[in-house]
């Protein structure tokens, strides 16, 4: 009942054609969504396809001003990586507190917006700094990439090839970690572009996934500083609330983390 | 001391087999023709249980057989039970319901099972268990106590009438209600001990092998105390009788109290394998040990402290509420009873004391004893109530405490409890020198010019420990005696192995019991192995728990030695022909003092084996035993201040230092000491901070996965800094008092003390999560 047949793909190609043949097929990265939720029984897959081992699908790359942060490439790279340091040192800082070690050194940027699970890090970065969303069909901004809890604008059978995320003047970025999961009870990626366009994501807050905050947003376009954002007030309707934080604390904290992010981003 | 003696921080012995992966623990074994067993397990809160339809089930592959509830109760087998009868102030008995292994028509608590799987593999029988029918009809639940004693809230045993196991009090209640009507001062506080999953590293696990032939049991589990697991799986499951019914307990992986408990699982693991005639193995998942390993404290509590006009307590009144779950289990009754009301004097001098003990069925996991079991809960009352008289009245809380301290040895409570020795002073004076206690007003104010709001808490706890006096325990209801039992045996080539009741899962026996036999006789520790956790090898034991294996089992050991030793003597004055009395042992060596005559350890060993020449009518041979009860319980103390920076943005708390200052009496190896004390911080600081089990209104679990519930992590903890003050226990000869648990007793009311004095507000509930902080920093 819960058999499944494995695959490991050497190309892009040969995932899409792997999964086009199984009946209930699921693509494999990292593996720390997919394997703990099929261990629990609530997923069981025909066929599993492992996209960890492509080749093409794994690396970073700087030309002129776009990182681009391909898509199996894990958590641990990203953290470290001198290139992500030295363009948009915030998205390293983000990566450097996804989950714990092992799920860093697993863990895939395409696994993680794939999944789009309300509280993930990167998709708070992938909307504040406008990126794109390359697949092996087409090209997707982040604006209409995430599309609520746990969905995406994802096609069956579509399979994320790349983030590229535009170079920006300054980001910053601050979480407060989920006291047991470790992913953001609530976080705030804050980001100024080379065109002076100035966006703030926040995510583990809405009750709706990954969000844009226009109030912030509003006020750092009077100043760019943390004491900006002081006056503003963020409205707890709509917000998720559960035993780790209610929907007035998670308000405070977009707030508070946005401030953090904007004195991180100087 | 030696080397490897008493005293010397010897590294542990076991620790190679543990850190290579070469442990054995139950799920480790595999044995001839085993089966798996997979439960099935209720997804509601209560319920009964109108039909169990296995049909489909038991068609599919690998299936040997499907049991359920109604076959267990049929077949004879004991319901479980508790073993500490309490009584009411009414005089009545605990009013307890029956909770049979598998439940056959009503289930009360979400995760209990109803029926097993047996199957070829753990994935068939799970594959097979999807399969199995069961018929529910769901009843109104209950989770919380309140609520449970309301009128008209659903009601779980017919035999206790609204919920209500017991309503026990201790002290004088008289005496209590002078000390209020004439006392300058009372103090009032709520609060709620909150419930806690205790989360050994490994889950719990059984293996179950019956030989038809011999008509006898072998059980493989993770316990600590397999004699008392075999004593009563023998006399109250009608399992077997006990010469027909071994238990193992091998490597086991941390335990915490919680299995120190006969569970459900080995009754049932045991029960089929002799009904499908082949072994059965079960390993629980963590979700199985959220939802079934005995949960922790769980109490709501009112109490109000009297006092003169010169700040001196003079009574102190408490009622609490305990949560019990939905079935008593095996120590549940003692411990919000003789293990909590009996420690509310706390380090002070109280002239009276009068508590309230309701114990109360819930739709809940069975509460019983996890790492400090009771005296947590008394520790963290009493340390909190200090801390808010101290505001209250506007004094330091140090000199409070101070100015309230028992300096007379023994003293005597109005709470049963003789205390034999102790110096608070010391061990408040080493924790404030630690902390540097009176430079916290500047760094107070500093902290405050950087917008962080800084908190100091001290906590200076008491336990009862070295469980415990069998008569006294007896006395109040035990349905055991609470001795321990040692046998020594030298081999005919002198080395040594020490059979003891004590059951090591973490505590580093191998190692620690080793250094008193090379303290003795002056030989490594390597010439000397530690056998425990097997009922066919040690006659019997009482098992680990309670801080007691040092105090208690450590003690039998030496007694054991003891009456070896003096053989030996025997025996080595007779080969040198010299008197008994003048032959000391040093280094592995029997020497007539004063001279250079000398016969090794080994060749006495062989002697008294060979038995070639030995003293006229000496038995051959070089083997002793001891059973050793403890006089009375002892008593580790200490104090425990910490630092804590709140960020009043996030209400997060961070830990800027964190002392402890412990009166453990004598240690027998200090790194292991270190290691408890380290590992019961972590436990204290995480039920204050970080983890809380909770129920729904419904009694559906909302905690029962790591990614709910908040364990402690490293990063969560401040580094630690340990010091000793030391009183030797006048009780044992070695002075132990024993420090498993002071950790997890004392650091909770330090936390919250801190957070509360940083914040300004008094009232915080546990754990203090950064919302929790937040809402109360900024509630008007
Ligand atoms: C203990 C723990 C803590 C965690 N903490 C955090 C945290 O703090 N912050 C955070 O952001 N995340 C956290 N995570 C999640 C982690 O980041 C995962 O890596 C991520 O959710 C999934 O990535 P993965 O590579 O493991 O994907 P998988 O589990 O392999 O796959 C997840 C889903 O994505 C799909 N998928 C994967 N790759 C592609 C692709 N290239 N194209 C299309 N679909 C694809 C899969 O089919 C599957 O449906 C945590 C996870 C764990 C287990």
């Amino acid at each position: 009942m819960y058999q499944t047949t494995y695959h490991r793909a050497s190309s892009v190609d040969e995932a899409a054609a792997l999964f086009a043949k199984g009946s209930e097929a699921k693509f494999l990265a990292g593996g720390q969504t997919l394997l703990p939720v099929m261990k629990q029984r609530l997923a069981s897959p025909s066929d599993v396809i492992d996209l960890g081992k492509i080749k093409e699908l794994i690396g970073i790359e700087v030309s002129g001003d776009t990182l681009t942060v391909k898509a199996a490439t894990p958590h641990y790279d990203v953290a470290t990586s001198d290139a992500v340091k030295k363009a948009i040192p915030a998205l390293a800082y983000l990566a450097s507190l996804i989950g714990d070690p092992a799920v860093r050194y697993r863990g895939t940027i395409g696994g993680s917006i794939a999944n789009n699970d309300p509280a993930a890090d990167y998709p708070a970065a992938l909307l504040a700094l406008g990126a794109t969303v390359k697949t092996n069909k087409r090209s997707i901004a982040a604006e209409d990439f995430f599309k609520g809890l746990f969905t995406t604008a994802l096609e069956d059978g579509e399979i994320i090839t790349s983030v590229s995320f535009p170079v920006p003047q300054k980001a910053g970025y601050a979480k407060m970690p989920h006291p047991a999961s470790r992913f953001a009870l609530t976080a705030v990626f804050v980001a100024q572009t080379k065109s002076g366009e100035i966006r703030v994501a926040a995510t583990g807050a809405s009750q709706s996934g990954v969000m844009r905050v226009p109030a912030i947003e509003a006020a750092l376009k009077t100043s760019w500083s943390p004491s900006a954002i002081d006056g503003v007030t963020i409205s707890a309707s709509n917000l998720l609330s559960d035993i780790h934080g209610t929907s007035e604390y998670r308000a405070n904290l977009i707030k508070v983390m946005a401030q953090r992010a904007v004195a991180a981003a100087g | 001391m030696g080397v490897e003696g008493i005293g010397a921080s010897v590294v542990r012995k076991e620790d190679k087999r543990f850190i290579t992966g070469k442990g054995r623990y139950v799920d480790d074994i595999k044995l001839q023709g085993m089966t798996h067993a997979h439960f099935i397990r209720s997804p509601h809160a209560h319920a009964k249980v109108k039909g169990i339809d296995s049909a489909e089930a038991l068609k599919m592959p690998g299936v040997v057989a499907v049991l359920t509830g109604q076959q267990i109760v049929d077949d004879k087998v004991g319901n479980l039970i508790c073993g500490w009868a309490i009584t009411s102030k009414d005089g009545s008995p605990m009013k307890m319901g029956a909770w049979p292994a598998m439940a056959p028509e009503t289930v009360r608590f979400v995760g209990q099972a109803v029926a097993v799987v047996i199957a070829e593999t753990k994935n068939l029988a799970r594959d097979a268990a999807e399969a199995v029918v069961v018929d529910y009809e769901e009843l109104p639940a209950v989770a919380d106590v309140h609520a449970a004693i309301k009128a008209g809230a659903p009601q779980l045993h017919p035999e206790a009438p609204g919920n209500q196991v017991y309503d026990w009090v201790i002290g004088d209640e008289g005496a209590t209600d002078a000390a209020f009507s004439k006392a300058a001062n009372v103090v009032k506080l709520d609060v709620t001990n909150n419930r806690l999953a205790p989360n050994a590293m490994e889950p719990r696990a059984a293996i179950a092998d019956y030989d038809s032939a011999e008509e006898h049991f072998t059980l493989y589990t993770t316990s600590q105390n397999p004699h008392v697991a075999r004593l009563v799986l023998s006399a109250f499951y009608n399992i077997a009788p006990e010469h027909k019914l071994r238990v193992i307990a091998p490597d086991v992986g941390g335990g915490f109290g919680s299995k120190i408990f006969i569970y459900p699982e080995e009754m049932v693991a045991l029960w089929a394998s002799k009904k499908v005639g082949r072994p059965v193995k079960w390993t629980g998942d963590r979700t199985e040990a959220f939802l079934t390993d005995a949960h922790g404290r769980d109490h709501v509590t009112h109490a109000e402290m009297a006092f003169d006009a010169n700040n001196n307590i003079t009574g102190l009144k408490v009622k609490t509420y305990a949560n019990f779950g939905a079935y008593m289990s095996l120590f549940s009754s003692s411990v919000p009873t003789y293990l909590y009301a009996t420690l509310l004097s706390g380090q002070y001098n109280i002239p009276a004391i009068h508590a309230e003990v309701i114990g109360v069925y819930t739709n809940t996991t069975p509460v019983d004893a996890y790492r400090g079991a009771g005296r947590p809960e008394a520790s963290y009352l009493i340390e909190r109530l200090m801390e808010t008289a101290a505001r209250q009245l506007k004094v330091d809380p140090a000199a409070l405490r101070r100015q309230n301290f028992i300096t007379q040895f023994p003293h005597q409570t109005p709470v049963i409890m003789a205390y034999d020795t102790g110096d608070f002073n010391a061990s408040l004076d080493a924790a404030m020198k630690a902390i540097d206690y009176a430079g916290f007003a500047a760094r107070k104010a500093k902290a405050k010019a950087d917008g962080m709001l800084r908190g100091i808490g001290v906590s200076c706890y008491i336990e009862a420990c070295g469980i415990a006096p069998s008569k006294a325990v007896g006395s109040l209801g035990a349905g055991v005696g609470l001795w321990e039992s040692a046998e020594v045996r030298v081999n005919p080539v002198g080395t040594i192995e020490i059979l003891t009741g004590s059951h090591s899962h973490g505590q580093g026996h191998e190692t620690t019991f080793c250094q008193l036999v090379a303290e003795r006789l002056g030989i490594p520790i390597s010439q000397v192995s530690i056998v425990h956790g097997d009922t066919d090898k040690v006659q019997f034991g009482m098992g680990t728990y309670g801080s007691r294996s040092a105090a208690v089992g450590l003690t039998a050991i030496l007694k054991a030695m003891e009456k070896m030793e003096a053989k030996a003597k025997k025996i080595a004055a007779h080969a040198l022909e010299a008197s008994e009395a003048d032959i000391v042992i040093e280094n592995g060596e029997f020497k007539v003092t004063g001279t250079d005559k000398a016969i090794a350890l080994p060749m006495v060993a062989l002697a008294a084996y060979t038995a070639h020449n030995l003293p006229d009518g000496m038995e051959p041979g070089l083997k002793e035993s001891a059973f050793y009860d403890p006089t009375n319980f002892t008593f580790p103390a200490g104090a425990y201040i910490c630092e804590v920076e709140v960020d009043p943005g996030t209400g997060k708390t961070s830990f800027v230092n964190f002392v402890a200052a412990d009166d453990f009496g004598r240690l027998i190896n200090p790194m292991i000491v270190e290691g408890q004390v380290h590992g019961g911080l972590a436990q204290g600081i995480g039920q204050a901070l970080l983890e809380h089990a909770i129920y729904d209104a419904n009694g559906q679990p909302v905690t029962a996965s790591f990614m709910d519930y908040s364990m402690p992590r490293a990063d969560d903890l401040p580094s630690f800094k340990l010091s000793h003050t030391t009183t030797l226990c006048p009780g044992n000869p070695l002075g132990i008092k024993g420090c498993g648990e002071a950790g997890a007793i004392g650091a909770s009311a330090a936390v919250i003390n801190a957070i509360t004095d940083a914040i300004g507000k008094n009232n915080l509930e546990m754990p203090a999560t950064p919302d929790r902080v937040w809402r109360t920093i900024h509630a008007a």
